[in-house]
């Protein structure tokens, strides 16, 4: 049945899909006792309503758009990426390492390094799940799973040993002062804008820009050409000499790196330090994000904002009322339930609906059975 | 290492392989049936939580354990609608319900006990307490007083087989039970061809979205039985995303067993044993090597892993499994 | 003559099938009135009416995509009929699901079969029909009745056999078992000699005569002219979802029958001159291939292709003819020698794929468009490029230059005249017919000096067959060496000019197709070499018992 148009299948199903997540959250917020709509009101004023709203918002979307489009690159060649968490705290550890051991004269280079070092530490960790899934078809899902698992116990083991600053807590010095990046008051104050204190930073921008080379990579190149491809129908892929052991690994060192690269946002941009984990389950919100923007960087991009809104309105519910954060939790696994699992008990009534407009003008069609 | 210690640990291996065991044999029915399910993680943790919360509030733990029987349910329910009905994607589905009940039972927990997302700590009735076998606790006794080495055997009946909750010996019960039904009744026959054909069993005149639903709950019964073991007999109440990813070695436990009940008690028990000496490690100095805490944390994983990737290259799963299944001629 | 429009809605409409056997007044064992049945804007069937006497055959004839299977998916209770009723021995009958149908008496026998690989034949005829909660005694009942109903109908099966191990002719018996089981008195076979021999289809069809005297009533869905002919009672003609005639098999012709089908004139033979075969393209030697499980399913397979020549390998589907086009596609590895152009490939190792094999003047049209020779969710003209996209010509720089590919894929459907001519539609969204010219467009403009060709017509509408026939031959005559390989055997021994027969890895013989007929090609398909002698069904089905091959190419 193809009489959807193409708007109702990119904008309408997902924006429906998201207002009933959002209307069982509303529920849920009832549930717990609490007025829903002053509930989502302290959300949204706390996430657009102020520079510091949005200075947070899209510090938090910055984080959400390098894991979305993770798990976005991956789905393309129907690899389903569990593993962007595990991911991103090893690049995390790539980002601290070259601020640590590199005496860098400028942040400019110590962020090319840094985009080096996370992304190349991200796709190593992804590296075996794939290769385990190229050649010993090994699932990838379970197989990543458990290297979120490792990854958090490696880092625990680094912090405790090797990497901890003197002092009790388990985390790494401070990065030296030239690796810390500029922040959006910084830029925002160079050109005479009041801009409020908040960790929003130029990965921001390395984000945008991750966006469109993605975009490009997937649309444009004949290895985003071989990953659909492949994503589609192995048989095809074989038959077209599209390598699957090729695919599987340099889509997932795609995919890793990108987890990866959230390390420069978090722990270069705002910590500027590494913690035991600074990730803070960014990668899982990679998965909504990438459900919700069906897989396209510009919606990936628009579905980050979207939580980026929701985790700073959510921490400013927390603080004004009692609940808890837990909320953004639940609202996460409620779009991932109505965008990715529950899609048709949506698109189903929908597209009947377009095939009852549509057969008012009929189109011949072949008979077909 | 003395012959005592090793009885502790298996015993303890036993005490921590049952949740395992629960939820694999729960993930074997659902597989089985074509449904893939790496919501167990989820379902466990609901059941853990509403059980220790209604045993808390109530001083029952069969109040307790009927409560998470029941919030497991109705998230095998979920995953059902949208795996069965609307034919959505099966690990999609399990992620979201992994996630919703990791922030739901935080949430509840805080707005009912306000204790940082925990129940608050149950005892006496509200646990599921021990079981003594008849004269484990005078074969003890002699044993503690008499230090003969022949006496040292009776610590198998006394220490391992003796003392643990009724769910661990309803745990075992459950492997026989689960072969006789696969294999020996009709519905099994039935289950086991819906996860193979659902094509078969639809024109042999069965309902394949009836049987899926059955199995689905089954599994979500069993789940249950995994959580409320792991908040009121292991534990003594719950705490937030206290199943850590038992949900998940469950499921490495299942492929491990090739999706066979009695492959599968092996499994768990070996996943248990894991676990139960990492626990051992965290207190036992070794002396001369040194291995990492950490890499102890680890290692039921990296097993897990290692095994995926090596001796279980060739397991089969059900053929019709992950697919939503849509009528064609 | 005896053609009746159904579309006057008269239910007396058919004849009488056997004239002297039944009275006037006997009541047709299945009537169906009126049914229509759309999918969205697509009307699969219109205000059908049959009637089928009992102890009749009758058969069902049209073209892919005529709503023959919408048809009988209504009566086994797939879909819901949007109008029109059902009558089963004059009663009418609602059949909202296949426990319906079951218990109106309708067995069906599925194209692709419904059965559990991994059960038994004994297992798989009790599903769905146990006796209770308990499995053992329902077994044990089953056994004996399978014993009693092998024996009444020649239909033996080994009861404990697993599918998985059975021979696909062996399966179809275990599906009519199934249906016999439950008591079935009207059998529903929708192309069931897709997948046998022709002796294979000659004993089915003794079996329908048996079941026939039995005076259970059977239809006979296919497309094949010559089945119905040999077997009918009577035949009604689908075409467009609609029922063009309904007709005594007695009083019509393969010509008539074909015209009523397609809505035209066919021509129901290829028009090809002699071949003048030149040199050799395809040099083959001892090739093997062992397959993920370790079983080898070609056993050293030697074979030439000339210049100027077509080879067409028969065979029954899963006897490693998927595995040859596959290997000497690159898509799969073997052991042995090959010889392109007089120059060796590789069969192993990173210089083995697709890919390296195109760029040796390989094209390769594969069995399976839907899963193999096209992405089915990319437009038209991504699908022009599958396999050639790392052509310069398709890129520019690092990116691919998609204005190019269009401009190309616009003339590729433009000569050969693919409908719609949109290179912004899906390919899922073409007929099957129009896929394939897709397939065909894409390999044949490449000028490959081998082309590798597996079942180029099937699901594909008559006017695309003869369409893609023409264009095969067309390539021959431009000197291009072809391998053609086809389950069909009027497809093989039209189009051919040699014959290779293909049994369980290897290859039977080779035939001049002048010098052999389909008798003599069936018994090589059985892997009897000693075509001369005798031979009984048994022997045939002794050797058929264990064929390879990949099941999901066996339809």
């Amino acid at each position: 049945m193809d009489k959807m148009p193409k708007w109702a299948d990119v904008l309408l199903i997902p924006l429906l899909n998201l207002v009933l997540a959002l209307v069982v959250s509303g529920l849920v917020v009832v549930l717990i006792g609490q007025d829903p709509f002053e509930a989502m009101a302290i959300m949204v004023r706390g996430a657009v309503g102020s520079t510091y709203g949005w200075g947070y918002t899209l510090y938090y979307a910055t984080n959400f758009i390098f894991t979305g489009l993770a798990v976005a690159v991956a789905f393309h060649a129907q690899l389903f990426n569990i593993g962007g968490e595990g991911q991103a705290q090893l690049g995390s550890l790539g980002v601290a390492l070259v601020c640590l051991f590199v005496p860098w004269p400028h942040w400019s280079l110590a962020l090319a390094a840094a985009i080096a070092g996370g992304a190349l530490f991200g796709a190593a960790w992804a590296a075996i799940p794939a290769y385990l899934q190229a050649k010993r078809g090994s699932h990838i899902v379970i197989t990543t799973i458990m290297f979120n698992f490792i990854a958090s116990a490696l880092l625990v083991y680094l912090l405790i040993s090797s990497l901890k600053a003197p002092g009790m807590a388990p985390e790494t010095a401070r990065f030296p002062e030239a690796t810390r990046l500029p922040f959006a008051q910084d830029v925002f104050a160079a050109i005479g804008i009041d801009w409020s204190r908040s960790p929003l930073n130029v990965s921001f921008l390395v984000g945008l820009a991750a966006c469109w080379l993605v975009w490009l990579l997937i649309w444009r190149t004949r290895l985003g050409y071989e990953i659909r491809a492949y994503g589609q129908s192995e048989p095809a892929a074989r038959y077209a000499g599209i390598s699957q052991v090729k695919i599987v690994m340099v889509t997932m060192l795609i995919s890793g790196a990108l987890a990866g690269l959230m390390g420069i946002n978090a722990v270069m941009g705002e910590q500027q330090r590494l913690l035991q984990d600074n990730v803070l389950g960014a990668g899982f919100v990679g998965i909504a994000v990438s459900l919700m923007g069906r897989g396209h960087p510009v919606g990936v991009l628009l579905a980050a904002i979207l939580f980026g809104a929701l985790y700073q309105g959510g921490a400013e519910l927390e603080f004004e009322t009692s609940v808890p954060r837990e909320m953004i939790v639940v609202i996460q696994a409620l779009v991932i339930l109505f965008t990715g699992a529950l899609d048709n008990m949506v698109r189903d009534p929908v597209s009947r609906m377009f095939l009852r407009w549509g057969r008012r003008k009929p189109t011949p069609q072949p008979a077909g059975d | 290492m003395d012959f005592l210690t090793v009885i502790q640990i298996l015993d303890s291996t036993v005490r921590l392989a049952i949740p395992l065991l629960f939820a694999c044999l729960a993930g074997l029915f659902s597989e089985r049936a074509g449904i893939v399910d790496i919501g167990l993680e989820g379902k466990m943790l609901v059941a853990a939580f509403f059980s220790a919360a209604v045993a808390a509030l109530t001083g029952s733990v069969w109040l307790g354990l009927l409560a998470g029987i029941a919030a497991a349910l109705i998230f095998a329910l979920i995953h059902g609608l949208a795996s069965i009905t609307f034919r959505g994607d099966q690990l999609i589905s399990g992620v979201a319900i992994n996630f919703l009940a990791s922030g739901m039972t935080v949430l509840i927990a805080q707005d009912w006990f306000s204790q940082g997302g925990r129940t608050p700590s149950l005892s006496g009735t509200g646990r599921f307490n021990s079981i003594d076998l008849p004269g484990a606790n005078a074969l003890e006794a002699a044993h503690a007083a008499a230090e003969s080495p022949g006496m040292g055997l009776s610590a198998i009946y006394w220490e391992l087989l003796s003392g643990h909750t009724i769910l661990v010996y309803v745990g075992f019960l459950a492997v026989p039970i689960t072969w006789w039904v696969l294999f020996r009744t009709r519905f099994g026959l039935r289950l086991r061809a819906v996860g193979e054909n659902p094509g078969a069993v639809d024109t042999a005149g069965v309902s394949v979205v009836r049987l899926r639903y059955a199995a689905v709950l089954i599994c979500g019964l069993l789940s249950g039985l995994a959580g409320a073991y792991l908040a009121t007999g292991l534990a003594a109440g719950f705490t937030r995303d206290m199943t850590a990813g038992r949900g998940y070695i469950a499921l490495a436990a299942l492929i491990f067993a090739k999706w066979r009940p009695v492959y599968a008690l092996g499994a768990c028990l070996l996943f248990g044993f894991l676990q139960a000496v990492s626990n051992r490690f965290n207190v036992i100095d070794l002396g001369l090597i040194e291995i990492p805490n950490a890499f102890v944390l680890a290692l039921p994983y990296i097993l897990t892993v290692v095994i995926l990737a090596g001796f279980v290259g060739k397991a089969i799963p059900p053929r019709a499994g992950g697919q939503p299944y849509v009528k064609e001629r | 003559m005896a053609f009746q429009d159904t579309d006057t809605g008269r239910p007396g409409a058919a004849p009488d099938p056997s004239p002297g056997n039944r009275g006037d007044g006997a009541t047709p064992a299945i009537e169906l009135r009126g049914i229509s049945k759309s999918f969205g804007p697509v009307q699969a069937n219109k205000d059908i009416a049959i009637r089928v006497m009992p102890g009749t055959i009758h058969g069902i004839i049209g073209e892919n995509g005529a709503g023959k299977s919408t048809l009988m998916s209504i009566l086994y209770g797939f879909y819901k009929a949007d109008a029109g009723e059902i009558r089963i021995h004059g009663k009418q009958t609602a059949i909202p699901d296949s426990q319906a149908a079951i218990s109106a008496g309708i067995g069906m026998v599925f194209q692709h079969f419904k059965l559990v690989e991994n059960f038994t034949v004994l297992e798989n005829v009790v599903l769905g029909a146990e006796d209770g909660a308990l499995l053992r005694p329902s077994l044990a009942k089953a056994r004996k009745l399978l014993k009693q109903l092998s024996d009444e109908y020649e239909l033996h099966v080994e009861p404990d056999a697993k599918i998985e191990d059975l021979g696909v002719g062996m399966q179809q018996r275990v599906e009519i078992l199934k249906a016999l089981y439950r008591q079935a008195d009207i059998l529903i076979l929708d192309e069931p000699t897709g997948v046998l021999t022709p002796a294979e289809a000659d004993h089915l069809f003794r079996i329908l005569d048996g079941l026939k005297r039995e005076g259970k009533t059977i239809i006979l869905i296919t497309h094949k002219l010559r089945e119905i002919m040999e077997t009918t009672d009577t035949v009604s003609v689908m075409r467009r979802g609609e029922m063009t005639a309904t007709v005594r098999t007695a009083d019509t012709s393969p010509e008539e029958l074909a015209e009523l089908m397609v809505g035209r004139k066919v021509l129901l033979r290829v028009d090809k001159t002699a071949a003048q075969p030149g040199a050799p393209v395809l040099q083959v030697e001892d090739l093997r291939v062992v397959d993920s499980q370790g079983v080898e399913r070609l056993r050293g397979v030697s074979l030439d292709v000339r210049r100027g020549e077509i080879l067409g390998i028969a065979g029954v589907a899963g006897n490693g003819q998927s595995e040859l086009l596959e290997v000497l596609g690159g898509m799969r590895e073997g052991q042995g020698r090959v010889l392109v152009n007089g120059e060796p490939i590789d069969l192993t190792g990173t210089r083995s794929d697709a890919r390296t094999r195109r760029r040796r003047g390989i094209g390769h049209v594969p069995e399976d468009r839907q899963r193999e020779g096209l992405i089915m969710n990319f437009y038209a003209w991504e699908n022009v490029a599958f396999g050639y996209h790392d052509d310069p010509a398709y890129n520019r720089g690092p990116l691919m230059d998609q204005a190019a590919i269009r401009a190309d894929t616009e003339a590729k459907i433009a000569k050969f005249d693919v409908r719609p001519a949109n290179a912004w539609q899906e390919a899922r969204n073409f007929s099957g017919g129009n896929q394939q010219k897709i397939v065909i467009a894409r390999e044949l403009e490449r000028n490959p000096d081998l082309l590798l060709v597996g079942q180029p017509t099937r699901g594909v509408d008559i006017g695309a067959i003869e369409f893609i026939h023409e264009q095969i031959v067309a390539l021959r005559d431009q000197g291009k060496a072809i391998l053609l390989v086809s389950v069909e055997l009027d497809e093989i021994m039209s189009l051919s000019d040699r014959i290779a027969v293909m049994f369980d890895g290897r290859l039977m013989g080779e035939r001049l197709p002048s010098e052999t007929d389909e008798r003599e090609l069936g018994l090589m398909m059985a892997g009897i070499s000693d075509t001369g002698g005798d031979h009984d069904i048994a022997e045939v089905e002794r050797n058929l018992a264990h064929p390879s091959g990949d099941p999901h190419k066996e339809s």
